[in-house]
């Protein structure tokens, strides 16, 4: 018996109305756009794009928090819009977790950081304090951190590369599947971006776990992923091993982007 | 005799000062800065979060509020010695025709209420001084060179995309000829592409003006693609400065070293890895070497005493005891 696949997208679309309620202005934020992740073979799928290009919108569908115009989303086989009811909600967000570009934005700034991990410990493993604690701490070891150095702490009180490795390891709590994260690092000091960049490609080899990693940085995007899809206004327009498309790209717009890539070295 | 620079910075220390049921809490943002930027030239000023590269721009514009002080040192334009001693009225005459600042969020920064049009009259008119049709047509003739269509001067600051209202921000920077430019992340939040476009102009405008520009931005990749001379920044202090490819080809401050090496490039599949640790608490800076506690050369005497900068010639200067030993 085979396997389902990890993550169908299947002709997926989002079109948005624009303008009042009478408006017949329609933006097709997602345009046609299909790709699978198989299952047993964790990949990390970059998706490149400008603001503007859907690659935000296409993460809310994956996320299940945005629904597709036309198209299906599959995980594991199931498609997204026949999930229904808390608990089953509840055990997709265990297998797909979110990670978001400002981590200062992903706290509450007025909760504990440990608070935050045995919550969502709480949550999705029924875990009791004890292995709540066990949980976090875990979690925490696995992004370079522990639960000693976040204790009590708030999110101000860390910067912005310690506060998106605790996002990490709160996403990782739930053991999930895949983790979608949207420009990860983008608000990432230089110096702390490749502890967080190198963390995924371990969660990728370590821990089996696929990554969706959608960015605009397209050295990033070289230096991790498997494949990779380019998105312009809501269209897949190349795609295929991150390391052939992006040493040799086809499309234009795939070579314009390349073009603009500033290198840091002078001349390049 | 080389010429004189434009921008001269001595000695410069600035802190935020708060004092707050009774406690005091000085963050020691910029401790002790020296550079010179010469005529026509782009100094960049790299630096990550807490390096204070936003605080000596706040200070270089003379933009300073409390609970930020400027508590020692000179700042001295060509055209305005001793710009910490002006007052409001001195400034505002230095400002605009001799100073422009493109700071960031440039974008938000033009009166969404007030046509292109009215901000060229409000920022440039009273320094151009023109009859009224004069100045129609010097605002045309900038805008197109930095590549716009003169009729945008009807719109509205809504109507243009970001990578057009970043563009007329420049051009309202640059339309007096100012000798000296300060932009502060001038293309942080433009897409890539539309990020270089945007940089080139700004360079061949610096070049047509023959302007100084002091560019600070975090991002590597645009000092090396723009910066003549480059400074890095951490903690507070400037570690090392020089002309931006030999410090680029060869990085003798370890933090310089690190943080070049750490930067993934399309190519390049190897292995890159981060800082450990991080940034410093500029509230309780470590003692000496700001950078001792993530360095992997630090030495005994790096954690009492501040490195200093010293030249290894050809105006490359660093601040480091491992290369040049107290």
């Amino acid at each position: 018996m085979s396997t389902s696949p990890l993550l169908e997208v299947d002709h997926v679309s989002k079109d948005y109305a624009r303008g009042g309620l009478l408006s017949r202005h329609r933006l097709r934020a997602v345009d046609d756009v299909s790709f699978t992740l198989e299952a047993g073979r964790a990949e990390i799928f970059s998706i490149i794009g400008e603001s503007g290009s859907g690659k935000s919108t296409l993460a809310g569908m994956i996320l299940n928090v945005v629904t597709p115009t036309a198209g299906h989303l599959r995980f594991e086989g199931t498609d997204l819009a026949q999930i229904r009811g808390r608990d089953a909600h509840r055990r997709f967000m265990a297998r797909v977790q979110p990670i978001f570009q400002n981590p200062f934005e992903s706290f509450n700034p007025l909760k504990q950081l440990d608070h935050y991990l045995f919550i969502t410990a709480r949550r999705f493993v029924g875990a009791d304090e004890a292995q709540a604690q066990r949980l976090a701490d875990e979690a925490l070891v696995k992004v370079g951190l522990s639960l000693a150095e976040v204790r009590g702490r708030f999110p101000h009180e860390l910067s912005g590369g310690q506060l998106q490795r605790v996002a990490v390891a709160r996403a990782l709590i739930p053991s999930p599947a895949l983790i979608v994260a949207d420009e990860p690092v983008s608000m990432v000091d230089a110096s702390l971006r490749m502890a967080i960049v190198n963390l995924f490609k371990t969660l990728r080899d370590e821990l089996g776990i696929a990554i969706v990693y959608i960015t605009h940085d397209l050295a990033t995007a070289y230096y991790i992923s498997d494949r990779i899809a380019i998105m312009q206004r809501g269209r897949v327009v190349e795609s295929g091993d991150a390391r052939r498309v992006l040493a040799d790209p086809q499309h234009p717009y795939s070579r314009q982007l390349k073009g603009a890539v500033l290198q840091p070295a002078p001349g390049a | 005799m080389s010429p004189e620079p434009v921008l001269s910075v001595r000695g410069l220390r600035a802190y935020y000062r708060t004092r707050h049921f009774g406690v005091e809490r000085e963050v020691r943002a910029v401790d002790g800065v020296d550079f010179d930027v010469e005529r026509n030239q782009i100094y960049g000023l790299a630096g990550e979060s807490s390096s204070g590269k936003t605080t000596l721009i706040k200070v270089i514009a003379a933009a300073l509020k409390p609970p930020l002080q400027v508590v020692a040192g000179r700042i001295d334009f060509a055209f305005a010695p001793n710009l910490l001693s002006l007052d409001a009225d001195a400034l505002a005459k230095v400002r605009w025709k001799h100073l422009s600042y493109i700071v960031q969020g440039s974008m938000s920064t033009l009166n969404p209420v007030r046509r292109i049009r009215e901000s060229f009259v409000d920022f440039a008119a009273r320094h151009l001084a023109l009859p009224r049709a004069a100045f129609e047509r010097a605002v045309a003739e900038h805008l197109q060179r930095v590549q716009l269509d003169p009729a945008i001067v009807r719109a509205y600051p809504h109507e243009l995309s970001g990578g057009m209202r970043q563009r007329v921000t420049i051009a309202l920077a640059t339309i007096c000829r100012p000798e000296f430019i300060v932009a502060d992340e001038p293309t942080t939040a433009l897409d890539v592409v539309v990020q270089k476009e945007v940089l080139d102009m700004m360079r061949s405008i610096q070049r047509g003006i023959g302007s100084s520009v002091l560019l600070v931005t975090h991002d590597l990749g645009v000092h090396a693609h723009l910066a003549d001379k480059l400074g890095i920044m951490y903690a507070g202090r400037l570690v090392e400065e020089g002309p931006t490819t030999a410090v680029f080809a060869q990085p003798r401050h370890p933090y310089t070293a690190h943080l070049i090496a750490s930067l993934p490039r399309i190519g390049d599949a190897a292995q890159r890895q981060p800082l450990e640790g991080n940034p410093p608490n500029l509230a309780a800076p470590p003692p000496g070497c700001r950078f001792h506690p993530r360095c992997p050369l630090a030495m005994d005497v790096c954690k009492r005493e501040v490195p200093p900068m010293t030249s290894l010639g050809s105006g490359h200067r660093v601040a480091c005891f491992a290369v040049n030993p107290a």
